[in-house]
């Protein structure tokens, strides 16, 4: 047997053992576990779980071992991914530390960076939030205008984010500001970490289309930040902007299948919601065929996620392929929610209401936060530009 | 599965590639097209081909084969849609070859194969009776006579079938599909070549009483449908590969251009307009590959999902097709529209192929039917 069959045996044994019934069945919104410092469960099960997870190291598989992590590379890990997915495993632990900040320390940060953030990302001890946009700089990310001035022994930041996730809940920001507001656009800028905590920082919820608020405007009113929360070096935090953004939009593209919705799958609600005639096709025709060009298409875009897995396994990895991922991933479950919808009729319109039951309910609610999907971590008109540019060598 | 080329296969990919653009390139179809060559392909091209293995690549050792697979002959295949190189590659060895193999008695293998790949034999299915594409319940019957039985009906749009010394044709039984083998120079047949967009090669097939041997016989009943189901998968995915060729190749000329055409004194790849279609097209491409090649490798698996992966495949490569030989006629503005590029033989290919084995509704149709829906 290879080393990687013996280890998805292992894998499988210990999950197995270790990941209670309770725990393996699809997740909601409200029983996701949240990094934190005041960290809450939903449930014994659910705090069991994270805890035996995070003691293996598997909140974060391929972080190395003596920064909390599982040490494990890409094929190990993705073997991990596997077997949880096959066995139904909830994800133990979600935090955009994990996701999206882990990295970049990793990559950019000196080792006392590394010893004082990355193990507390992976026992979930601190939830970080990020702090890019503001209101005058969106895709423009680079005129962004929060200022962090050098005042010797620390830096003094003064501005505005906005559309911060979960900033209200954080207990730490990651961001980008200017330090040198003289220099290029690009080249002034920093990037910093900042306590939530600190005196001058505020945050004011914002309300969204689908009724939730989970982003924030986010206020710094002479917040002094020590040096050491500096990531890389100084005016050079564009480059560790942009190593980061990479992960971001590979989340993305894969968050699709974890944004919140009903627990059917859209075949299953077509059957249910409009029937079979007796050739076994839907009754309703144009339905069908949107249905239908639908998994296709999903269809298309695993088999282009494999394609690319193993291209990279084989060292013949083609890397313009992870370009294109964010923007048909998040474009196609757009339309999924739109077939949904169809499919629902106006059983899908329920806001709340005993009428309608929870599916119901979560389809609309899935529909509207499908939106976002081709808006944050870079929209979809913006991944366009950068296929053409960058891929193409399409000029400017 | 497996959504990699190996080594071996890269290089074969290579070989065609080379092979094609010094020998075959779209000139040699506009050549054939010009001449109104009788036989519509280049008889000492496919010897070539032949001497490259490639109509013995997916045959049985055993009758003379590489046994190479479908994932090496589909590169191949994609390579010639890069050049749109006309040749019997598609009606005999994929096609006709696959429903002898699947299907054949040990007779009917041992004298048929070995001749297909030394490439001494060309053969074609007559499959099509409507405008549309049609896999089964036939209205060309063949009718028990003593020993004999006798065909009648009429056969269209027979690939290569103008020229195959030998056919295959799908007929109606009493009970239910029966694939014959028929020379195609049999009494009571004629043929009727037509002139395609495509300049490639088509044929009517019309059968008045032809009398064939029972030994003739392939299959029938549900296991002739069956094999025929199979043929038609292979063919399926195997033109899908050609026209991701012809995309592809289309595609990157279209790119090139864009990068050269001066316009209001800037590079008209410089707009915006055309730069998200050109990435559109770009990622549609991307998601072609991968449905292509692991529609390749449920055939070398065996796969139960290849009818799906087919469907998905040729619907694909439809679509696909079509929208990058529209925008690259769109984008080259004029001269788009000229005999002079080669641009409109990849569109009218494209719409050719797409006629081939089932467009794209009959495909979203099947593939929703067989995911239960
Ligand atoms: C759900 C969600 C969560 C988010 N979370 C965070 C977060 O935690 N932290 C954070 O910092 N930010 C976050 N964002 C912000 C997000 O990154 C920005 O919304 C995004 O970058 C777009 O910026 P904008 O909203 O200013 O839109 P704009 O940049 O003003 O865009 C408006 C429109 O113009 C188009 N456009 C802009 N420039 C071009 C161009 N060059 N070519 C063609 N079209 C163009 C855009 O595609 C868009 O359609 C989040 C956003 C969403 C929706």
């Amino acid at each position: 047997m290879s080393d990687l069959d013996q280890f998805r045996q292992t894998v499988n044994a210990w999950l197995e053992e270790n990941c209670p019934p309770s725990q393996r069945i699809p997740i909601t919104r409200e029983e996701q576990v949240w990094a934190g410092k005041n960290k809450t469960f939903p449930s014994s099960d659910a705090k069991l779980w994270f805890e035996r997870m995070r003691d293996k190291g598997w909140t974060v598989p391929e972080w190395p071992i003596e920064l909390g992590g599982g040490g494990l590379d890409e094929q190990h890990a993705k073997i991990l991914k596997e077997e949880m997915k096959r066995l139904g495993c909830r994800t133990p632990l979600f935090d955009l530390g994990i996701w999206m900040l882990g990295p970049a320390v990793l990559e950019y940060g000196t080792d006392e960076q590394r010893q004082q953030h990355i193990p507390k990302i992976a026992r979930g001890e601190v939830r970080w939030c990020q702090g890019y946009s503001e209101p005058g700089a969106g895709s423009d990310l680079a005129s962004l205008q929060t200022r962090a001035e050098d005042k010797g022994d620390h830096f003094l930041v003064n501005g505005t984010k906005i559309w911060t996730t979960n900033a209200d809940k954080a207990d730490w920001i990651f961001c980008l500001v200017r330090t040198d507001p003289d220099a290029k656009k690009q080249e002034g800028i920093s990037f910093l970490l900042i306590d939530m905590d600190d005196a001058g920082v505020s945050t004011t919820p914002i309300e969204l289309i689908s009724g939730e608020s989970e982003f924030c405007q986010t206020f710094f009113d002479n917040v002094k930040v020590p040096k050491a929360n500096l990531i890389g070096e100084l005016n050079k935090g564009w480059s560790v902007a942009k190593s980061l953004l990479k992960h971001e939009r590979k989340l993305m593209a894969e968050i699709g299948g974890d944004t919140p919705g009903p627990s059917f799958s859209p075949i299953q609600a077509a059957i249910e919601y409009i029937g079979l005639d007796q050739s076994g096709r839907l009754k309703d025709i144009g339905i069908r065929d949107e249905l239908v060009r639908h998994e296709m298409a999903f269809r298309a875009i695993g088999l282009t996620h494999f394609r690319s897995f193993e291209e990279r396994m084989n060292g013949v990895a083609d890397n313009n392929v992870p370009l294109i991922m964010k923007y048909v991933g998040t474009e196609e479950s757009k339309r999924k929610e739109e077939v949904l919808m169809a499919i629902l009729g106006h059983r899908a319109l329920g806001w709340y209401d005993d009428e309608f039951n929870v599916d119901e309910l979560l389809t609309n609610r899935g529909w509207l936060f499908s939106k976002a999907l081709s808006i944050a971590g870079g929209t979809s008109e913006v991944q366009l530009n950068i296929i053409a540019k960058r891929v193409l060598g399409l000029p400017d | 599965m497996t959504l990699v080329l190996n080594e071996e296969q890269r290089l074969l990919k290579d070989t065609a590639k080379d092979f094609l653009n010094s020998a075959m390139p779209v000139s040699a179809l506009r050549q054939l097209r010009d001449k109104k060559d009788s036989l519509g392909y280049s008889r000492e091209h496919w010897q070539q081909m032949v001497e490259l293995g490639w109509a013995s690549m997916v045959l049985p050792e055993a009758y003379d084969g590489l046994d190479f697979g479908y994932m090496g002959l589909g590169a191949v295949i994609e390579e010639s849609g890069r050049t749109l190189a006309a040749s019997p590659l598609f009606s005999t060895v994929v096609l006709c070859s696959t429903i002898i193999v699947e299907g054949g008695n040990e007779e009917q293998k041992s004298i048929l194969l070995p001749r297909i790949a030394a490439g001494d034999l060309n053969m074609a299915l007559a499959l099509e009776e409507s405008p549309h594409h049609q896999p089964s319940g036939f209205t060309t019957t063949a009718i028990a006579d003593g020993d004999d039985f006798i065909i009648q009906g009429e056969k269209l749009f027979v690939l290569d079938g103008h020229s195959a010394e030998q056919l295959i044709v799908a007929t109606q039984l009493e009970t239910g599909v029966g694939l014959f083998i028929v020379d195609a120079n049999s009494t009571g047949i004629s043929r009727r070549r037509h002139h395609m967009i495509d300049s490639r090669n088509v044929a009517t097939i019309s059968f008045d009483q032809v009398r064939v041997k029972a030994s003739a016989l392939i299959a029938n009943a549900k296991r002739g449908q069956d094999i025929l189901n199979t043929a038609m998968d292979y063919g399926r995915v195997c033109i899908a590969a050609e026209m991701l060729g012809g995309a592809i190749e289309c595609f990157e000329r279209t790119v090139a251009y864009l990068k050269e055409r001066d316009q209001f004194g800037v590079k008209i790849g410089s707009f915006q307009a055309l730069q998200h279609r050109a990435a559109k097209m770009f990622i549609e491409l991307e998601l072609s590959k991968s449905v292509v090649l692991d529609a390749l490798s449920a055939i070398d698996d065996k796969r139960a999902d290849l009818p799906q992966l087919a469907s998905l495949a040729k619907a694909r490569l439809n679509d696909v097709f079509e929208l990058v030989t529209n925008e690259a006629v769109q984008m080259h503005g004029g001269i788009g529209v000229t005999d002079e590029l080669e641009i409109g033989f990849f569109l009218k290919r494209s719409r050719s192929a797409t006629q081939i084995l089932g467009n794209s509704g009959f495909h979203r149709d099947r593939y929703a039917s067989l995911c239960g829906y």
